[in-house]
């Protein structure tokens, strides 16, 4: 009995040992994942950029139509390489509402000007407000609403054209 | 050790932003004003420290210099301020980003070793220490 | 050419360790011939010599920036000051790990040269052990992490040193800390030969502690350091994040503190030898996890340096070749120790077995907090454990310690009376009382604060105790080692629970005139303006600062400074020490309308934590002298002994 408590190190530092060289052969997730998927999308209202009244709301997305919801800045640099990717979305038929975060609504302009606006609607938060509610953990960002206004899928980081078939088909299952 | 890590916070955090990357507009209202009421400062401030920051991952959102970090401050405040209690915001935060938000571990399926091993080493440590004792009150023979 | 002379010095040394390992293993067979053991010193010694040359040519190497050396390249800068030159060579994870093993194999030249006492049998063993694990950390920077590789082509000009790294502090910071982390391991090969041979006598005990001590000095500073550095160079007024990365040099310090006393223990009374032992291969244990810790990415928040895997498996197997060797050899061999002698409960002895217990029960704590995300994520959870958690669970078993800690070295050895305690009862309860009364006065302080505050005061008033009755030239120095170490555990409490308690957090947007209050002081924004250094640009925040009472304004200069190379922003806190606590001043950049966003605190007492700290390191350094002393006039009258008894020669 006394000779097996010594073992007890030995077999503590073997669990640990092994959970660790376990974890070791895995993947790493370097973000942090919105919790929310499979919810439904938090009330909010949010302007156009340079304000005015609501143009966007969790109602707007309640008419049937799945939609992508991309979060994004004038001032980010991977929103730029985004840019063309978002053409190429809208090209396929997504409807693509676009939320400006922290952003001037002359920059938002000139912007858009130069990469191109691939978004139906397009509104200002300029508190992050509702990146926070959707547990948004960056710019850009882009989620898939279904047409009853639940969020579907988390899209992490720029969009790059691998990603433009993935996120076209989590649409349409989004919509079926 | 603490080197290394804030190699990893200058890494995560600053080189990914150069100066050019910054939004112009000024942060939220409340990211970096107190509340007026102390006692309310307080309670968020002891929130903000045990909430982990989303971009820079080693550091809590009252440490961190990230724009999201001023942002989730903001929201920290401006909830405590309208009335609701720190485990409130907390869990708000939680549902939105799951349990690793939170440097506060809760009990649950996945958490209770967390609990039960600390009562573990409590009951060992009395008992190994009392064992002891007994056995040297004993005469040796 | 230099670098060449680094690598063939490394391989040299590596070859020496396999050679003594080798050497050292066989000369335990009985029958074996003496050469191999009497081989044994000389090759622990040149493998020392070898391993210094090698960190040498690197020191030289980042002091001439030869760019044509890949590491060199990567990490450093022509125009960069010569300290910060030298200092950036183990500012990276090869040049750090050159200097890890270099002081391993130089704690082991040491041994070889110094030690004496072991039985020959013994020290073979230990040799043999420091061998084995000396070779492989030689194979690990060898095959995976080559500190000497050459680029085809040399480099026009180095990436840059990490601005953040570019201080004085975090440039002594890590061999400090290394010196503590691997001085360990003379303890683990110590523990590992004994048990070998069957050796664990209270002579052992005797020759392992000023070793022990001499590591558990160096982690002591090294932790106390780099809090220190966190704390002025972040810019986040925090001293200790509990973040996986500080965890792994508490762990090892943890289990250095306990097997500190556990070892006084078998030195003065024979008894604790398994214990001892255990203690033995887990502190060095801890070192290594924490090595690994850092240098395998695996734990959030500890990315950057090194992210490997594949340096993490290297990494992982040798853990699991040593931690788990010495662990199997400790279950199959610690059971043919013999007990050793009993004691009372209430003894010196007890105390100490209690403090034993629950410093392990505390390393148990942080190792379990440190690696639980892990094993979370084996079943898909993420979760995160931090201050919240650390702080309360751990106070659990910290209040209770230190509780312990105020009357244990009052105790006497075997068996006491608590009659004989009355007297310092009486004077500890009144020292927390009033500690008690003057904390609750300033408001609500939040309980563990407030146990810090009472459990400090005890602590300082009941570390002077032993002294009481002493003339104080006569005290030996091993007695006020022990005196200034517990009092300054006590001095840091105070610091720790003053800052917790009593901070004041000013965050507010200034313009050049504005005014603001924070504690005591009434701070003032003279002028922003822009200053330049070696490499780097900056504006800079003038702050005037004075108290309600008047006396002498004081400046701060907090700056945002931008780094050439690499380009780079960081934030220069601005710190003004008083006796009463430190006034401290980050700047946050332009607001709008030309307003700076400042931070300040007024954090009284706060420099008790790092004084505190250091009187801790002080009484270990104190007791490692007295304890040589000791030794050195033992030998020196046995030697005398020795001497009368022999037969005069005619």
């Amino acid at each position: 009995m006394k000779r097996l408590w010594l073992f007890l190190p030995v077999a503590v530092f073997a669990l640990i040992a092994g959970a660790v060289a376990y974890q070791l052969t895995q993947p790493r997730d370097e973000f942090v994942r919105s919790a929310m998927i499979g919810q439904p999308l938090p009330s909010f209202s949010l302007p156009p950029p340079g304000g005015g009244p609501a143009t966007l709301s969790d109602a707007s997305f309640r008419d049937g139509r799945p939609r992508l919801l991309n979060f994004w800045a004038s001032w980010c640099l991977p929103c730029i390489a985004e840019a063309p990717q978002l053409e190429r979305l809208r090209g396929e038929g997504a409807v693509i509402v676009g939320v400006a975060i922290r952003d001037r609504p002359e920059d938002v302009a000139a912007f858009l000007q130069t990469h191109g606006n691939p978004y139906a609607v397009l509104a200002a938060d300029d508190i992050a407000e509702l990146q926070l509610a959707l547990g948004s953990s960056g710019l850009p960002e882009t989620f898939v609403i279904d047409g009853q206004g639940r969020i579907r899928y988390q899209h992490i980081g720029d969009i790059r054209a691998a990603d433009v078939p993935v996120l076209l088909d989590e649409l349409r299952k989004a919509g079926s | 050790m603490t080197v290394m890590k804030w190699l990893a916070a200058a890494l995560l955090c600053i080189l990914p932003l150069p100066a050019a990357a910054q939004s112009a507009m000024p942060p939220a209202p409340l990211a970096d004003r107190q509340l007026d009421d102390p006692r309310l400062e307080a309670a968020a401030r002891e929130l903000m420290h045990t909430l982990r920051c989303v971009m820079c991952q080693g550091q809590s959102i009252a440490d961190s210099d990230a724009p999201m970090a001023g942002d989730m401050r903001h929201q920290v405040r401006s909830r405590i301020a309208a009335g609701e209690s720190a485990e409130d915001v907390r869990a708000w935060l939680k549902a939105r980003y799951g349990d690793y938000i939170s440097y506060q571990p809760e009990l649950n399926r996945v958490t209770w070793p967390l609990f039960a091993v600390p009562a573990l080493l409590l009951l060992f440590a009395a008992l190994v220490f009392f064992r002891r004792v007994r056995v040297a009150a004993k005469p040796r023979r | 050419m230099i670098a060449e002379i680094g690598l063939a010095a490394l391989w040299l040394a590596a070859a020496l360790a396999v050679f003594q390992l080798v050497a050292g293993g066989l000369s335990l067979r009985p029958g074996a011939p003496p050469v191999l053991g009497q081989s044994l010193r000389p090759l622990a010694v040149l493998q020392g010599g070898f391993a210094l040359l090698s960190f040498a040519a690197l020191l030289v190497l980042f002091a001439t920036t030869d760019l044509s050396v890949a590491l060199v390249a990567l990490n450093s800068h022509t125009a960069k000051p010569l300290l910060y030159k030298v200092t950036g060579a183990w500012g990276n994870h090869e040049g750090s790990m050159l200097l890890w093993v270099a002081t391993l194999a130089t704690s082991g030249a040491l041994i070889a040269a110094l030690e004496r006492r072991l039985p020959e049998r013994t020290m073979h063993a230990v040799l043999a052990a420091q061998g084995f694990v000396a070779s492989g950390f030689f194979a690990f920077l060898l095959f995976s992490s080559n500190p000497f590789t050459r680029l085809p082509m040399p480099a026009p000009e180095g990436v840059g040193l990490n601005p953040l790294l570019q201080d004085i502090g975090l440039a002594l910071h890590p061999p400090t800390l290394y010196l503590g982390y691997v001085g360990l391991s003379v303890a683990f090969s110590f523990a590992v030969g004994a048990l070998l041979t069957n050796a664990v006598t209270p002579q052992f005990a005797r020759v392992m502690r000023p070793w022990v001590l001499g590591a558990w000095v160096f982690l002591t500073l090294g932790i106390v350091a780099g809090s220190y550095w966190a704390y002025y160079e972040l810019g986040w007024g925090g001293w200790w994040f509990w973040d996986p990365v500080e965890n792994a040099s508490l762990m090892p310090w943890l289990a250095a503190t306990a097997l500190l006393h556990s070892v006084s223990v078998l030195a003065a009374r024979d008894a604790l030898r398994v214990w001892t032992i255990l203690l033995g291969v887990i502190a060095f244990s801890m070192s290594m996890v924490g090595t690994f810790l850092v240098r395998s990415g695996i734990l959030t928040s500890v990315h950057a340096f090194a992210v490997d895997p594949q340096r993490g498996a290297f990494i992982l197997a040798l853990l699991a070749l040593y931690i788990g060797g010495a662990l199997l050899l400790f279950a199959l061999r610690a059971g043919t120790i013999l007990e050793g002698k009993r004691f009372g409960l209430a003894s010196r002895e007890s105390a100490l077995v209690l403090n034993n217990i629950l410093l392990s029960a505390l390393l148990g704590i942080v190792l379990l907090g440190t690696l639980y995300p892990l094993f979370a994520e084996m079943v898909g959870a993420r979760v995160s454990v931090g201050p919240p958690y650390f702080n309360a669970v751990g106070a659990v078993f910290a209040l209770p310690m230190l509780a312990v800690m105020t009357i244990g070295p009052l105790l006497r050895w075997r068996s006491d009376t608590a009659r004989r305690l009355a007297r310092p009862l009486v004077a500890l309860s009144a020292a927390g009382l009033l500690a008690a009364v003057l904390a609750l006065l300033q408001g609500d302080i939040g309980l563990l604060p407030l146990s810090g505050f009472v459990l400090g005061a005890m602590l300082v008033v009941a570390s002077v105790l032993p002294l009481g009755g002493r003339s104080f030239r006569r005290t030996p120095l091993t007695v006020w080692g022990m005196v200034i170490a517990h009092f300054g555990i006590g001095v840091a409490l105070l610091g720790m629970a003053s800052d917790a308690a009593l901070t004041r957090e000013r965050l507010v947007a200034m313009a050049p005139g504005d005014a603001v209050t924070v504690g005591p002081w009434t701070v003032r924004l003279r002028e922003v303006m822009p200053v330049a250094g070696p490499n780097w640009t900056a504006t800079e925040v003038v702050l005037d600062a004075q108290t309600a009472a008047g006396g002498r304004t004081i400046t701060l200069r907090p700056q945002s400074r931008t780094f050439w190379a690499p380009v780079q922003q960081t934030t220069e806190s601005a710190l003004a020490s008083r006796w009463n606590g430190q006034l401290y001043a980050v700047s946050g950049g332009p607001v709008d309308g030309g307003r700076w966003q400042m931070r300040l605190w007024w954090k009284p007492f706060v420099t008790l934590i790092w004084l505190g700290g250091l009187l801790v390191a002080l009484g270990g350094a104190l007791s490692m002298a007295g304890h040589l002393r000791r030794d050195t006039v033992r030998r020196s009258a046995a030697r005398r002994i020795s001497r009368l008894a022999a037969p005069v020669p005619a």
